[in-house]
This record gives structure tokens, sequence and C-alpha cells, in this order.
């Protein structure tokens, strides 16, 4: 290997996840218009934006659920061409924004069928974190809270020692701010084993948590940076994030 | 427009080629029978041209709008039946079963596709083929002595027109054939290249859509479902004609699976591929029964002889074939060797 | 009532072959959205692969003949569905139409090829002396192949329910009926469990086939179509995707049929089962189980 690809190697040593030049066709909407970014490895990285903007399309694509053009890049290794469950075999799990637990299953059943063969089962962590789950085993999943629910898609997301980055997509919305809190314990406690991409609406809720921030607008990535960067400037903030940025703190 | 002359001066030729052929002595070999103004010959090739038609009112419902209806057969089946008692049980005049016809035409499938639109895809399909269903028990259970039952209804000599009935007057009902095909084309092109038209192809794109443009997609729907329905109903009675009698297998749900055949093998979105895709259908059907007949194929041994025996089967295969490899049909086939000459709304 | 009895346990001798037809069916639908026509041929073919292998084993003792007759036409069933799966539905993976299609070109080939090899007149099936007997049941002589049929189409809904709720497979196939692109987002590889899913209701419709020659004596290559309309019936009823669903709308579907066709005319029960759909799909779109399409 030449000396400057051990040093490009090196540079990228850092970078956990890394998205080139992601486009999204949805019928006829170009809704991502060549997203590029990187992912730092460890701690929390939020993905931000308007309503609309293709946060949750990004994430999709990244997985491989949504067709899309462009390279993406994990630990070194390209999965773009690669099936979506291999995707996630490499270590990439995913919570979705409408949770998507099994309804029909118990909380039980959907933890089991999330174990995926040859990783280490959390369920010490998992019952740590949400010991609601536990005592709610044998219940189905579809009469749980949405709260509850919330809970099950995090620990699904969790309970394999072997997932290297999480990408959760508005893990506190619509629900109540006692749950709130809960969940940003949660991802506070589970960035301190994985790396986390977290698509959030809430600002206030993504200024507690994250370190990073990547801002889309209209298709394409219009900020990366520090969150204290984008946050402490309210003028900054507004012409990316709307006018609700500007007093979230 | 250059596109729909093109295609209206193909359409004009090829109507006076046929109109001409009951005159024309030429023999063949191979393709058919006997010459072509033979009776065996033009019956053939009137049940084409009825076969083609029918294809293309199935094009219309399942190609433009995208409506997957496993109940068409029904429809035709009206058309042949409901002339057929008004004929042979009621002895009404070909002229009071005709309209008898055409009112049960168009009442049935409002009806029935009332019922039927409130679904979608799938289970749209599956009560389609139900009521098909129910109206091919209905038939042969034989009610009141009316449908015939299993052996279907013979029109005797004595219930149409002289100018329709015999051997000798084969060459008339072809006539009405070929032009119960022109006339059905027309129609259809017309209908599709309308602002309806449109609509249809729109919702077989993306509903949603033409919901939030304001238009209700279901009425839409319904309209093209009748229209369709009551041109089969027409292609119906011409079979009649043809055939001088109703029989029941033109109830079953094979028969309807076989017009999805018809289509798919033609090009489905194409009004002349689905023409073409009936022709051809009934063509080899036809023709390979007759194939099976001969020394050649019966002398084969039986694992050879029995698939060639069976046009289902060799047409069942060809589907698939098709499906899997030609996913545009015939009339996909063609337009793309010929390019956008041959167009989409035609 | 001893006419009541008699209805009542030859509707639910006629449920359980739907049932077993039904269950693959509904599995299919629901977590493939294939609606498979080719289950008519799983179901004739197999149907008549039993056949011929139990008329092979001639010198054995009728019990043993049909036993014979009974597993080759589940491997049969199994074996073709499998192909069918790998070989024509998966190469159509994004095209659901075409799925159908293709589903509905191998039903018109192989149920033609299987008339124009053995005919299109049914012919009869052996059975053993016992089942053609009758056992008494409240007052009614019930046929015994009624009784048997029923017996093992339980069995059979009972093994179902087990591999549902016991077995990993089980439990991917109830997650993927609900939602298939998030049975993926977590790693498992859906793909297998299509073919498992076409292998068992194959297996479930040469089951099916075999024991309807026993129900009615005869085999016939046209029983298969006849048979599959009134099962999608079932599926539809009894709601896409649930294998319980199906077992209810079956029974219920069975025994109306028998109960209307002989009080009313013959006929009148198939036609109102139709009716019952039609009804059915107007309240209820996604069926009784409440499973949306």
């Amino acid at each position: 290997m030449t000396a400057a690809a051990s040093s490009a190697r090196t540079a990228d040593a850092a970078t956990l996840l890394d998205v080139r030049d992601l486009h999204v066709y949805l019928g006829e909407s170009h809704i991502l218009q060549g997203v590029s970014f990187g992912v730092r490895r460890g701690g929390i990285t939020g993905l931000l934006g308007r309503n609309g903007v293709g946060k949750t399309t990004t994430l999709r694509g990244i997985l491989g659920l949504v067709p899309r053009t462009g390279a993406v890049v994990l630990d070194g290794e390209e999965t773009s061409k690669l099936p979506v469950h291999e995707v996630v075999r490499r270590g990439v799990a995913y919570v979705p924004e409408d949770r998507d637990v099994f309804s029909g299953l118990s909380v039980e059943e959907n933890l089991t069928l999330a174990e995926r063969a040859g990783a280490e089962h959390r369920y010490d962590l998992v019952y740590e974190l949400f010991p609601e789950l536990r005592q709610r085993a044998a219940q189905q999943a579809g009469t749980l809270s949405g709260g509850q629910q919330q809970m099950v898609a995090l620990a699904r997301a969790l309970l394999n020692a072997d997932n290297r980055i999480l990408l959760v997509d508005e893990p506190t919305k619509g629900l109540a701010p006692l749950v709130v809190r809960h969940v940003v314990d949660a991802l506070r406690r589970a960035a301190e084993v994985a790396t986390i991409l977290l698509v959030e609406q809430n600002l206030s809720v993504a200024h507690k948590l994250v370190r990073d921030v990547v801002v889309l607008d209209q298709g394409r990535v219009s900020f990366t940076g520090d969150v204290e960067q984008l946050m402490g400037d309210p003028a900054l903030a507004r012409k990316h994030l709307g006018l609700a940025a500007a007093g979230a703190h | 427009m250059k596109r729909a002359r093109s295609v209206g001066i193909g359409v004009a030729v090829a109507a006076v080629v046929f109109a001409v052929l009951p005159f024309l002595g030429i023999t063949i070999p191979g393709v058919f029978d006997g010459p072509l103004n033979s009776p065996g010959t033009l019956n053939l090739l009137g049940l084409c041209f009825v076969f083609g038609a029918l294809a293309l009112t199935y094009d219309l419902v399942f190609g433009y709008v995208g409506l997957l209806s496993f109940g068409h057969a029904l429809y035709f089946a009206t058309g042949v039946y409901v002339t057929a008692i008004a004929l042979t049980r009621w002895h009404w005049s070909l002229l009071a079963a005709l309209a008898l016809t055409a009112i049960v035409s168009l009442v049935l499938p409002l009806v029935l596709g009332a019922i039927c639109l409130r679904m979608r895809d799938i289970p749209f399909a599956m009560v389609t083929l139900a009521f098909a269903q129910a109206g091919s028990i209905l038939v042969m259970q034989n009610p009141f002595g009316l449908t015939g039952g299993e052996e279907g209804l013979a029109l005797g000599g004595d219930t149409l027109p002289a100018a329709l009935v015999g051997v000798v007057n084969t060459r008339n009902v072809y006539w009405i054939a070929l032009v119960l095909l022109i006339v059905l084309y027309a129609i259809a092109w017309r209908a599709v290249n309308s602002p309806p038209g449109r609509v249809w192809q729109a919702i077989r794109e993306n509903e949603r859509r033409v919901n939030v443009l304001g238009l209700n997609p279901y009425l839409y729907k319904l309209g093209a479902f009748v229209l369709s329905a009551f041109l089969a109903s027409a292609t119906g009675v011409v079979y009649l004609l043809l055939q001088g009698g109703a029989n029941p297998q033109v109830t079953t749900a094979d028969f309807t699976l076989a017009l999805l055949v018809m289509v798919v093998l033609g090009g489905v979105g194409t009004l002349w591929g689905a023409v073409l895709g009936g022709v051809l259908y009934e063509y080899l059907d036809f023709r390979l029964i007759a194939l099976s007949n001969t020394s050649a194929v019966k002398d084969l041994p039986g694992l050879l002889r029995v698939p060639l025996s069976e046009p289902l089967f060799l047409l069942g295969v060809l589907f698939i074939v098709l499906v899997l490899f030609v996913p545009g049909g015939l009339g996909g086939a063609l337009r793309r060797r010929f390019g956008t000459a041959l167009g989409s709304t035609s | 009532m001893t006419t009541i009895a008699l209805l009542l346990l030859t509707g639910l001798g006629l449920g359980a072959l739907y049932f077993l037809i039904a269950a693959g069916l509904s599995l299919i639908w629901g977590l493939m959205r294939v609606l498979n026509f080719a289950h008519g041929a799983f179901f004739t073919v197999a149907a008549y692969a039993g056949w011929v292998a139990a008329n092979f084993a001639g010198g054995a003792p009728p019990e043993v003949r049909w036993l014979v007759g009974v597993l080759v036409a589940v491997a049969a069933g199994a074996v073709f569905a499998t192909l069918t799966e790998v070989l024509l539905i998966r190469p159509l993976y994004a095209r659901h139409v075409g799925q159908v299609l293709v589903t509905v070109g191998l039903a018109l080939a192989t149920i033609s090829l299987v008339q124009g090899g053995f005919g299109s007149d049914p012919q009869t099936f052996a059975l053993p002396r016992w089942m053609t007997a009758t056992t008494n049941v409240v007052g009614a002589g019930v046929p015994n192949t009624r009784l048997l049929v029923i017996a093992v189409a339980a069995l059979v809904f009972a093994l179902l329910l087990f591999f549902l709720r016991r077995t990993r497979f089980g439990l991917i196939v109830r997650a993927g009926v609900e939602n298939r692109a998030m049975v993926q987002a977590l790693g498992i590889d859906v793909q297998r469990a299509f073919t498992l899913v076409f292998a068992i209701g194959g297996a479930a419709a040469g089951l099916a086939g075999m024991l309807a020659a026993t129900y009615y004596g005869t085999i016939d290559p046209g029983r298969g179509t006849s048979m599959l309309i009134f099962a999608f019936i079932v599926v539809i009823i009894g709601g896409l995707g649930s294998v319980t669903g199906s077992a209810v709308a079956a029974v219920v579907v069975g025994v109306v049929q028998q109960f209307l066709n002989f009080y009313g005319a013959a006929g009148v029960g198939d036609f109102s089962v139709v009716l019952l759909l039609a009804i059915v799909l107007l309240i209820r779109p996604g069926g009784f189980s409440g499973t949306t399409t």
C-alpha cells in the first residue's frame, strides 16, 4: 500500500460511515440530489433539516430500502451493492420513524426475531435500559403504547453486540415529555457502545445529544460541522433549520 | 396527428384487403386449409376478428386503466347467451334480441362494476373472478331451461334472418365480424385518446395523483369498466353468429385466463397489439388442434405427442416465456424493433 | 337431525379440503404478495403423481397403497412448488402482476398436460374397504372418508400453528406477513422464507389433492381449478395471511355450501358462497382477520 493510500486510510479511520453522492428518486421526485457526508466513529451525529427534506430517505438509502445511486462505505467496505439484510448483518441497525414493531408478535418475540446468529445478545443491557420490556415480555406488541413500542424498537437495535452503527429516525416523535427523557437517556447509554446517526426534528433533544451535525436542505447537504457552531448562531440556525431553530436550546 | 394518420391509413388498407378476401380464390398452403374464400377459412378468420376485438376490449380495462379483471369473460358470455336465449327460447326477432342484449350489457357491468371497483388490485381481481364464476354456475344450472346447461343452445335455422344462416352465407357473417373489429378499434382508439382516456392511463400510473387533481378515479374506472364490458358483449353476439350457438365454455374461468394470455401475447398498452394477440391466439388454437390430428404428430412417441397435442399447454408455455423474457408482448417487441412510429396510443 | 349431522360433517369435510389449499395460498399471499394461480396445478399434478404411485405399489394391501399415494403426493407438491418459486417467481421479484401472470401460464400448461396424458374424464381411485364404509354419527351414516379428511386437516392445522408459533422460521413468516421490509431490516434473508412457504403450500395442496381423490373416490384433472376458486374465496374471507382465519372461513364456506346446495337446488350453495365473498369484501376489504391487503 502506498504512503498516500495508507495516510488516506488513517484519516478515514475516524469515519465509520461514508455516504457519497447519494441520489434517490421516488416516482418522479428527485428526493436526494447528491447527498455526501461522513459519520464520525463513536458518539452521536445528528441528521437535521426541515420537514420533508429527505432525512428519512437518506437513512433508507443507506440501508438500501429504496433504490439509489451513489456509494455507501461502512468502515472501509462498500455496501452499496449489497441487499438490505446483508448491509444489516454488517452491523447496521435501523430504528424506523414508525417504530415498525410487529404488532401480532409478543414483545419477547419481537426481540428474539432481532437476534443475529454469531453475535452476543445483550439482554442485560436492554433490560437494564428498559425494565418494562421484561415485565411485558408476553404482551402483544400491538397493544403497547407509543413510548413502549419505541423502547422495543430501540431494544432491537441494541440487542446485537456487533452492531456498530444505529440509524435512528425521530425516536421522540409523538411521545410524552417523561418518555422523551427516558429515550434520551437510553440513547446516551447506547452511544457508549455504538455510533449513532440520529434524525431528529426536536431540536432541543438534538442539541442535548449530538456532537456533529449534518443538515439537509432540498435534497442536498447544506451544512456540516459542530452542533454548537450551528445552534450557537441563531442566524445560521434559522437559515438552515427554519424559525423554530432560533429559540431551541 | 401524423401518427394517427399513418395508423388510420394502415387500418384502412387492412380493412380493404380483408373486405375483398371472400372474392379471392387464392390458397395459402400451410396457413389455411382451404382457399381464402372457402367457408371454413372465412369462419376461422371471422373468429380471429372476434377474438381480436375481444382482446381489444380487455386491453382497455387491463392495459390502459390497469384493472386486473378476471371476470371479463362474463360480459362476452352475456352477449352470447342473452341474444341466444331471446332468439331460441322466446323467439324474438334479431333486432329485439340485440336491443335486450344492449340493455343488459349496460346494466350488468354497471351494477357489478360498482361493487367490484370498491376494491383495488387483488381483492378486485378476486371479486370479478367470483362473479364470473357465479355466472358460470348459473348458466350450468340451466334455470328455467333457459341456458341449455352443459349442452348450450343451438341457433335453429328459423331464428335468424336468412342472410345470416347457412354455410353459403358465411361470408356475410365474416363481413360482420370484420366490421365489428374495425368499429370497435375506432371506438377504442377514440376513447383512449380522449380526455377521459388520458385519465385512465394516469390512473394506471398513479391513482393517488389523480385524486389530488380533483378527479374521482372511481367514476373513471367504472366508465372504462362498463364501456369495455359493453363492447365485449357486442363481440359475443358476433361470436354467436359465427358459431351458430351458445356454449358454456365461454363462461369458464379458463376462458378469461385465455383472454389474459391474448393481451399479454400481443402486448399490454397498445390497441393493435391486443388485436394481434387475439387474432394470433385464436389462429394458433385452431391450427394446433388441427396439427395434433395430423399423422406427423400422432406417430410421435407419447412423451412428445401429448404436449404437442394440447394447444393450451403450448400457449401456457409461450405465455410463461413471454412474461419472463418479453414483458411487452409481441407488440412491445415489435415496437422496440421499429421504434416509436408504432406509438402507444394506437 | 340426522340430515343435519350428515350435512354438517360433509360440509366440514369439504371445508377441510378448502383449508388445506387455502392455508398455503394465504401464507404465500401474506408473505410474498403473490396470487398463486398455480396452486390448483400443484393440487392436480401431485394428486396424479400419488395416484400413479399408489397403482404402482399394486401388490401391497390397500392401506399401504393409499399411504404411499399420500406421501408421494405431498412430496410431489412440495417439489413442484419449490421449483416454481425458484425458477418462475424469483426472477420476477419486483413485478407483482408478472408473478400472477406466470402462475396463470403455469396452471394452464400443466393442467392441460395432465389432461392430455390421462384424459379429461375422472378415473376411479381404489380405496381401502374401511374408508368407503360409513360410521354412525347421531343416526346418520357418515362416510369414513369425510371423517378421515377432517381428522387429517385438523392435524395439519395443529402442525401449521406449531410451526408458526414455536419455530424461528414460523416467527419470520408471521413477522414477514406483517412487514416484510422490517424483517429484512433486521438482517434476515426473507428469500429463504419465500421458498419455504411455497414448499409448505405445495405440500398442503398435494395432500389436499390426494384427500380430495379419497373424498370423491375419483381423480379428475379439472378439480384443481374449481376447488382453487373456492379456496381463494376462503382466503379472502378469512383474511389474507392468516392460517386461523382460513380455517374458520373454510369451515363456514364448506358448511354453507353443503346446506344450501341441499336445501336449495344444486348450485345454489356455490352461488351463495360467491355472494358471501362479495358481501364480506364490501364490509371489510381485508377479510375478517383484519389483515390489510
